[in-house]
This record gives C-alpha cells, sequence and structure tokens, in this order.
C-alpha cells in the first residue's frame, strides 16, 4: 500500500535549494529545480555519508559538498567516474494548494 | 549454432577478474561465464588494503568491480562460496553449498594464503595473517582494545602491515630473521637507510630473531624467540610469505609443485583448465606482485579468445614501497653476483642511494632510495636488455654529466623519453603506450583516462606522470591544452571577467547563457566563480546567489564531517575580555557543543553544532561573524606589542583590530589571512600570510602573497610606511588589486607567483591608483552587512536552518 506523506509546500523550499525531512526515520532531502519540479531523495551520500541537501544544485543534479560526487535527482544515480546510487522518493505537487508529497 | 562456451573462474581476485574483464573486451559473446569467490565480497584490490590499513583509503573505494558490474556483465557470480572439488573428467567444479557448474574452459586463480609459522600458539586469538579486509578489521579492532603488536616478516607485506599499524596508534616491533629488511628487493646499505627512515617514523625493529612460539592464554600475549627473549605483543601480524592455493588442483590430480605448474600459454595438465595469479607456477617461478599477474593474464585472455598472442615467458619484476612515504625501488638482480659489476651513490645527506648493476653491457638490476622518479626508464632498460655501454654514469646519476641544468631535466623531458612499454602505473601494469593512446583518442582528463586505462586507479602514486602525459599528448600541440575555467566552457577567466564588463552582464545565469556554457546550470567550480566576479564588478547592483556558494558560505558556518557545523565569532585581533568569554561558555553550554577549541587564528571554534541551533545560538552570542567559513578576510592575528612586551616597537594590537574591522565581510577569490607583528621578532607570524605587517622602529614594513598551508611561501616586502593610516591605505589596494585581477580559489600567494610582485608594484606603487583602488574597495566594504545578523532577522533566510516539520499523513 502506498503512502502519501505531505512534507512541504513549494515556498518552504528556494528554487535551487533544499530542505530536509525526517521520513520513518531516514533523512529525506528535497530539492527544487529551476524548472518548478520538486525531487526527494535520501539524504546521504553513497560515498561517505555526506548531506546531499547541502550540496549545489546544477540543472539535474546535486553535487555532494564533501567530494563533489554528483547524483542525478531524477535516477538518483552516481554520475561517471563515480559509482552507486541513492533513493529516490516519488513527489506529487498540488499546483492549487502548492503542497508537496512524496510517497512511500 | 552460436552456443556459448562456459567460462568457469575458480577465485574473485584481482588475477582472475582482470582476465575475464580482458576476454569480455576481446570476446564479449563468447563465453557464459561463472564466478565462484570464497570471500563474500565483489572484486577488490587487495594491494590497497594496506592504504585502507594506513588510513589512507576507505574499505569502499578499493572495489574494482562493484555488483553491477557483474549483473551489466551477465557473470554468474557465486560469493562466500568456495570450490571445494574440481573433477577433470566430468569437466566440473563442485562449491562448498553444492552449487555444480560445469566448463568448456577454467581458469583457477585460488591466489595464496598467508604462510602461518608453524610454531606453539600460531592458533590463538590475536594471531592473523595481512592479506584480505577481514584481516584489516581485525587489526582495526584490535587497535580500539590493545596497544602492542608484533609482525613476524620484515619484507614487503610485513612492513606495509607495520605502518598501518603505528597508523591505528598501535605500538609496533617488525620481527625479521634476516640481519637486514626487504632483503629480497634491497641490498643492504639502501635497507639500512629504510630501517633508519622507519624507525624515525616510530617503527620498532627485532632483527636476527626466530620466532619459536607464541605465548599466552586463549589470546596471544606475546613472542618467544629461539634465543630464549621474549617480546609483548596482543595483536601478531605473520607476514612472512604467502603459499600459493594449490589444494583444489592436488586433489584434482594437476601437475604441481610449489604452485599449480602452467606453461607459456597458462594451461594446466588438465585439458581447459588454466591458472593464472599467485597460484600458478612458470618456469619455476609463482609470482607475488601484481604486474606479472596482470601480464600473465593478458597472455590467456587472448588465448581464450582465440587472437594470437606471443608466449608468457616470465616477468621481469619491480617493486615500490608506496606506504609510509618512503619512496624505495628495486628491479632485476640487484645483488653482486659473480660476473657482475655495480655502480652505487650513496648520498647521505639527501638521503638518497642509487645501484645499478650490469652484467656485460646489459643493465640487470637497479635499486633507488630516497628518489624513485627513474624507477621506470631503468626497469624499462632491464626488460628490453639493451646494451647500455658508454651510458653507465648517466644511468646512475640520473642525467649526462656535463649536461647544463640537467641535473633537474625537465620531468616533460623525461616522459617524452620513455619508450611506449615502459609501465608507469605499476599497480594496473598500464603502460605509456596504452596510455598515449587513450590521451589521442579523446581522454581529456586524470579520471577519463582512469576510466579508460585503470591507470592511477589503485594507489594513485603515478598520477604526476599520467597528468604529465595528458599534458604532453593531448591535442593542442606543444602548449598544454586550453582549459577553461572549468568543464563548462573552454573560456579562461580573463575573457569571462571581459565579457561580463562588456556586456554587462548581471547574473550567474545570464553569463551562462550568453558564453554559451556547455551545462545550462554550470557545476560547482563555475557557478561560486561566476558568483564571485558579478558581485566583485558590481557592487551596487548585484544581489549575491547563495545557491551558487558553496554550502558553509551559504550557511555562514563551516560543515564537519558528520553534517554538523561549527562556529566562530569575530575576536577582533585576537583580543576578547571575560564578559565576551562568559556569554561564549554560557551559549556553548547551553546548546551543548561538543568541543570548543582555540583556532589557529587566535579565536574560538564551537564544534558539533546541529544546522538547526545555529541562529539560535547567533543571537545569543550576540557577536559578529567571524567568516571561518568564506572567501573573506578571515583573521588579523597580532603579537602584544607595545602594549606590553618589552620588545613592541609599536601597537601591533590596536593596528590589528583596526584592520580587522575595515576589511572584514570582503569577498575574495580565495580565504585572506593577514597579520600584524609589533617588531621584526615577528611573533605574529605575518610573514606567511596573505598580507603580513611588521613594526620596525619608526615605521610598518608590509609583506604580501605569505602561505602557511600546503605549498609554504614566504611573503614578499611590497613597502615600508611610517603611519598607520598608510598600512590602511596599501592594504586597501593591495587587497583591492588582488580581488578585481586573481582568478576565483587563487590564493594571494599563487597570484603573486603567476603574476610577479614587479607587476603588483608597477600598479600600487602609483599613488592615484592606490586611490581609485581604496575607493572601489570602500564601495564595496559599505555595503556588506553581517550575514548572522541578517539571517537571525529575516525568516525567509532562516528558515533554510531549519528541517520541516508537520509532516500530515495522507492516505492515496
Amino acid at each position: 500500500m502506498i503512502t502519501k506523506i505531505q512534507v512541504a509546500r513549494l515556498d518552504d523550499i528556494d528554487r535551487l535549494g533544499s530542505r530536509t525531512v525526517f521520513v520513518e526515520g531516514k533523512e529525506v532531502a528535497i530539492f527544487r529545480l529551476s524548472d518548478g519540479s520538486v525531487h526527494a531523495i535520501e539524504n546521504r551520500c553513497p560515498h561517505k555519508g555526506g548531506k546531499l541537501s547541502e550540496g549545489m544544485v546544477c540543472g539535474a543534479a546535486v553535487h555532494c559538498p564533501l567530494h563533489d560526487w554528483k547524483i542525478n535527482l531524477r535516477s538518483g544515480r552516481v554520475q561517471e567516474p563515480d559509482h552507486g546510487e541513492v533513493t529516490v522518493y516519488e513527489t506529487e505537487v498540488d499546483e492549487a494548494t502548492g503542497a508537496i508529497y512524496i510517497s512511500l | 549454432m552460436n552456443q556459448k562456451k562456459k567460462m568457469v573462474l575458480v577465485g574473485n581476485g584481482m588475477a582472475g577478474i582482470r582476465t575475464v574483464e580482458h576476454v569480455l573486451k576481446l570476446a564479449p559473446e563468447a563465453y557464459e561465464i561463472t564466478v565462484f569467490g570464497a570471500e563474500p565480497y565483489p572484486n577488490y584490490n587487495r594491494i590497497m588494503l594496506s592504504s585502507v590499513l594506513a588510513g589512507g583509503a576507505d574499505m569502499k573505494e578499493i572495489v574494482i568491480n562493484d555488483l553491477a558490474w557483474y549483473e551489466e556483465n551477465h557473470i554468474n557470480l557465486h560469493l562466500g562460496d568456495e570450490v571445494v572439488r574440481l573433477d577433470t573428467d566430468k569437466r566440473k567444479v563442485v562449491s562448498a553449498s553444492g552449487v555444480e557448474a560445469e566448463y568448456d574452459a577454467l581458469i583457477l586463480a585460488t591466489g595464496s594464503n598467508p604462510f602461518i609459522l608453524p610454531i606453539p600458539g600460531a592458533r590463538k586469538d590475536g594471531v592473523i595473517g595481512f592479506r584480505n579486509i577481514k584481516d584489516c578489521e581485525l587489526m582495526m579492532e584490535a587497535s580500539r582494545k590493545h596497544k602492542k603488536a608484533a609482525v613476524i616478516g620484515g619484507g614487503l607485506l610485513g612492513l606495509e602491515a607495520a605502518r598501518g599499524l603505528l597508523n591505528l596508534g598501535m605500538d609496533v616491533t617488525v620481527v625479521h630473521i634476516h640481519p637486514y629488511l626487504m632483503e629480497r628487493q634491497l641490498d643492504e646499505p639502501a635497507s639500512r637507510m629504510l630501517q633508519h627512515e622507519l624507525e624515525a617514523q616510530g617503527m620498532k625493529f627485532l632483527m636476527q630473531k626466530q620466532t619459536a612460539s607464541i605465548y599466552g592464554g586463549r589470546r596471544a600475549e606475546g613472542l618467544e624467540f629461539a634465543d630464549g627473549s621474549r617480546l609483548e605483543a596482543d595483536l601478531v601480524v605473520m607476514a612472512v610469505g604467502i603459499k600459493p592455493n594449490i589444494e583444489l588442483a592436488k586433489e584434482a590430480g594437476l601437475n604441481v609443485a610449489r604452485g599449480i605448474i602452467v606453461n607459456d600459454y597458462l594451461e594446466t595438465s588438465a585439458p581447459g583448465v588454466y591458472a593464472v595469479g599467485e597460484c600458478a607456477e612458470h618456469r619455476g617461478i609463482a609470482y607475488g606482485l601484481v604486474a606479472p599477474l596482470y601480464e600473465q593474464g593478458s597472455v590467456l585472455a587472448k588465448r581464450l579468445a582465440g587472437v594470437e598472442t606471443a608466449a608468457y615467458e616470465g616477468s621481469v619484476t619491480s617493486t615500490k614501497l608506496k606506504v609510509s612515504g618512503v619512496d624505495v625501488f628495486s628491479a632485476g638482480y640487484f645483488n653482486d653476483a659473480p660476473g657482475t659489476r655495480s655502480l652505487r651513490l650513496q648520498d647521505e645527506l639527501e638521503g638518497t642511494y642509487r645501484k645499478i648493476v650490469l652484467q656485460d653491457d646489459r643493465l640487470i638490476g637497479a635499486v633507488l632510495f630516497g628518489d624513485t622518479t627513474d624507477g621506470p626508464s631503468l626497469f624499462a632498460k632491464i626488460k628490453s636488455g639493451e646494451s647500455v655501454a658508454g651510458k653507465e654514469k648517466e644511468l646512475l646519476l640520473g642525467f649526462t654529466p656535463g649536461q647544463a641544468g640537467a641535473g633537474a631535466s625537465s620531468p616533460n623531458a623525461r616522459l617524452a623519453a620513455m619508450a611506449d612499454d615502459e609501465i608507469i602505473c605499476g599497480c594496473n601494469g598500464v603502460t605509456k603506450g596504452t596510455i598515449v593512446e587513450a590521451v589521442k583518442g579523446g581522454c581529456s582528463s586524470v579520471g577519463e583516462i582512469k576510466a579508460c586505462t585503470k591507470a592511477s586507479g589503485s594507489c594513485g602514486g603515478c598520477k604526476p606522470l599520467v597528468e604529465g602525459l595528458l599534458h604532453l599528448y593531448a591535442e593542442g600541440d606543444v602548449k598544454a591544452v586550453k582549459e577553461g575555467i572549468c568543464g563548462c566552457t573552454p573560456l579562461g577567466r580573463d575573457e569571462i571577467v571581459a565579457s561580463i564588463k562588456e556586456m554587462g552582464l548581471k547574473s550567474v545565469r545570464e553569463v551562462m547563457n550568453v558564453l554559451e556554457w556547455r551545462e545550462p546550470e554550470g557545476c560547482s567550480k563555475c557557478r561560486p566563480a561566476l558568483n564571485y566576479y558579478l558581485g566583485m564588478l558590481w557592487p551596487a547592483e548585484y544581489v549575491d546567489e547563495k545557491e551558487s556558494r558553496f554550502a558553509n558560505e551559504r550557511y555562514h558556518a563551516n560543515i564537519q564531517k558528520d553534517g554538523t557545523f561549527s562556529v566562530v565569532p569575530r575576536i577582533y585581533g585576537g583580543v576578547t575580555s571575560p564578559a565576551e568569554l562568559k556569554r561564549i561558555a554560557a551559549v556553548a553550554e547551553k546548546y551543548q557543543v561538543p568541543m570548543v577549541k582555540f583556532t589557529g587564528g587566535q579565536r574560538l571554534d564551537l564544534l558539533g553544532v546541529k544546522k538547526e541551533d545555529l541562529p539560535k545560538m547567533w543571537e545569543e552570542l550576540d557577536m559578529p561573524s567571524g567568516h571561518a567559513y568564506g572567501k573573506a578576510l578571515r583573521t588579523v592575528k597580532t603579537c602584544v606589542g607595545s602594549t606590553f612586551c618589552r620588545f613592541g616597537t609599536q601597537d601591533s594590537i590596536s593596528m590589528g583590530i583596526q584592520l580587522e574591522k575595515t576589511f572584514e565581510r570582503l569577498n575574495t577569490p580565495g580565504k585572506v589571512k593577514l597579520a600584524v607583528s609589533g617588531c621584526p621578532r615577528n611573533c605574529a607570524e605575518a610573514t606567511i600570510k596573505d598580507l603580513g605587517v611588521v613594526a620596525i622602529d619608526g615605521g610598518w614594513e608590509i609583506y604580501v602573497g605569505g602561505n602557511g598551508g600546503v605549498k609554504v611561501r614566504a611573503a614578499d616586502l611590497l613597502c615600508v610606511v611610517k603611519t598607520e593610516d598608510e598600512v590602511v591605505e596599501w592594504t586597501a589596494a593591495f587587497l583591492q588589486h588582488y580581488r578585481e585581477q586573481a582568478s576565483w580559489n587563487e590564493r594571494t600567494a599563487q597570484w603573486v607567483e603567476r603574476v610577479g610582485l614587479d607587476a603588483i608594484k608597477a600598479v600600487l606603487e602609483q599613488a592615484d591608483e592606490r586611490k581609485a583602488l581604496a575607493e572601489r574597495i570602500q564601495d564595496t566594504l559599505s555595503r556588506t552587512t553581517d550575514p548572522w545578523k541578517e539571517i537571525i532577522e529575516n525568516q525567509e533566510l532562516r528558515k533554510n536552518f531549519e528541517p520541516l516539520r508537520d509532516v500530515q499523513l495522507q492516505n492515496s
């Protein structure tokens, strides 16, 4: 059974910025890209556990603040030449209210 | 009828998997591959275990091929499942868990086991080999509860284990049966120098000691030697040698001696069965170093892929000690056998030793200690067997005597002169030829070369050589390849700044669009750079883009490895007061700050602070930000000066405080550290600062471009002035000139080196230039505000410090 949880509203998150939320004991980072889309991933870099929410967002990828690993926010995959991936949570934005939901 | 043949690989280590990688490259569709590995890990680089132990690498970093690779290549992988039976009649293997696999081609790559001395006590707890990840974990665990370690074996592996244990904080003694260390690779003089160097690092040695038994209860407590003496130890690492793992082959009836006997095509005595790596014995030798294993794997892979190959004729080996910061290189036959002549050069002042061994007119061996740069080229000559008649002195000295400036013969010249088949990357057996091919084929960075060829992918020691080859052979000819400020653009800093000025570009996005960036939103290198240049050029209009700043500068605190932050309030000139200290202490206690530490910049650092506590702490501290996190003015260190010091010529403290108050919050291309000393004794260390002021009788000396960090640089004298006002005037001019001219991320030291002090002086010595620069910096400074205060008062900014709350559950 899929659970949808409202985690934020659009105006809680700056463009190209992110906020974090704890969901079922895991820290999730929610990003708002320049194209308006919203993405949610596990807030932990597969390299050394860096907080991806503190990274710089460039296009559809976030650059981990610790060692600059680049993680694609849509697929959760780490970009070459490094390898790995993070959990991606499906998000939904209610256009009318600006509410952001993630699916578990 | 294209049915795939079945290949089974017994052993998931470096030699076997390298062979499989090679087969996949040559004949990707030829085989259905199954791999059995006794260890539960995917293919990892065993050589790098030394680095993991010594603290340079992480377990995850040493994985060569992760589980995804096996899947992508459709390899049936059985981890933690050792093959226990080989049936050469039925052509199948059976694993411990009962899995059976038939083969058309079977590769035995079972490696070696550490040789455990057959002495009483060898089975006690705390007695281990140094071979795999489990051993590393046991060592790390032991270092947490115990103090003393003994390493039996003063060879290559033993010394690397010892270095790793030293790093873990243990008291380490290396026990060796021979009179000197690494006798298989080094001659006595080089070995003594090595021992001396390692002793200076804290390693202890007991030479010519034979271990008779290990005493203790359930757990080892020490070693007893044949001569009756004892050594206390809670951890005993056996590094006395390795034994090829031949049990499986032996039971199946294959010809074995020390290792599994193979011919020049790596074939064993059983049809369809091959052996490669440490378990194989070729012409009487079972190799324990990696390059020969890759050479074997290459021949075997070609054979299995049906590609023509020359026979494997054995390897000439070279070793390089890569841990401990000690450079040692050895190749070929380095001892003085009859019929050989040797040349030696021992320089006790520099701590170097070089020995070359010649037979007739050929080089057959070499030992280098201290400076191993010539290792690869000497090794190439040993392998090729070419005549070196007439060049002996050149080989010994590393250059032709009489050649002017040849001692420092350019690294580029050496690289260019290297033969194509010289090995650049010893860990992965990559030749110069392979790297050059990759560069010519389009690889334009060390990372890309690494991805294509594996060079520099293991210990990383060859990275400077790989970089050198990249610059030498990249398309772009004799000059280095034109690189932009990052991969997003070919434009350099000057072009970008000029374009911004000319075209009046006012935002990061606009710059990237107009100047046709490859990545529409840039990257973590160029975004902050552009943000800086725009702020520098348009102080009045540009609104700083926090999303283009690194985490530290966004949160105005230093991010730590665990995601907490550090808070460093401004303490001008390193001078505080009881009231201020009490306030800091109160805040630290209230927020239960785990660590309060003095910084090098003469102020206090509160470490381990949670992000959401930052604004509250700033509010309660009620002190301005110390900007300890930014490319900005950090601190102005001071010494006591004439306020109290009997030597003080001037009041360094007021000068320092004035400078810090004037220039705080300024955005600069790189962090800027200042200091003011009250007399030439220079107790504030002003001469390794970006700008340092030293008081003299009747005036002040101003030094610039110093750096006390990774690359130490003494500052250069810029000028001598009489008054405090002049100090401020010159500092303003210098800082603004630096801001306007240097590249983002370039410290003053690098900038001064690059443009030359004279060029800078030429500008600053003109009074009207100084005035104009000072006006521009004043314009910028007048617009700065304390970021902490700004965030405390602005909820829009403050919200980014808080995690989202109010999570509502809604079922779909």
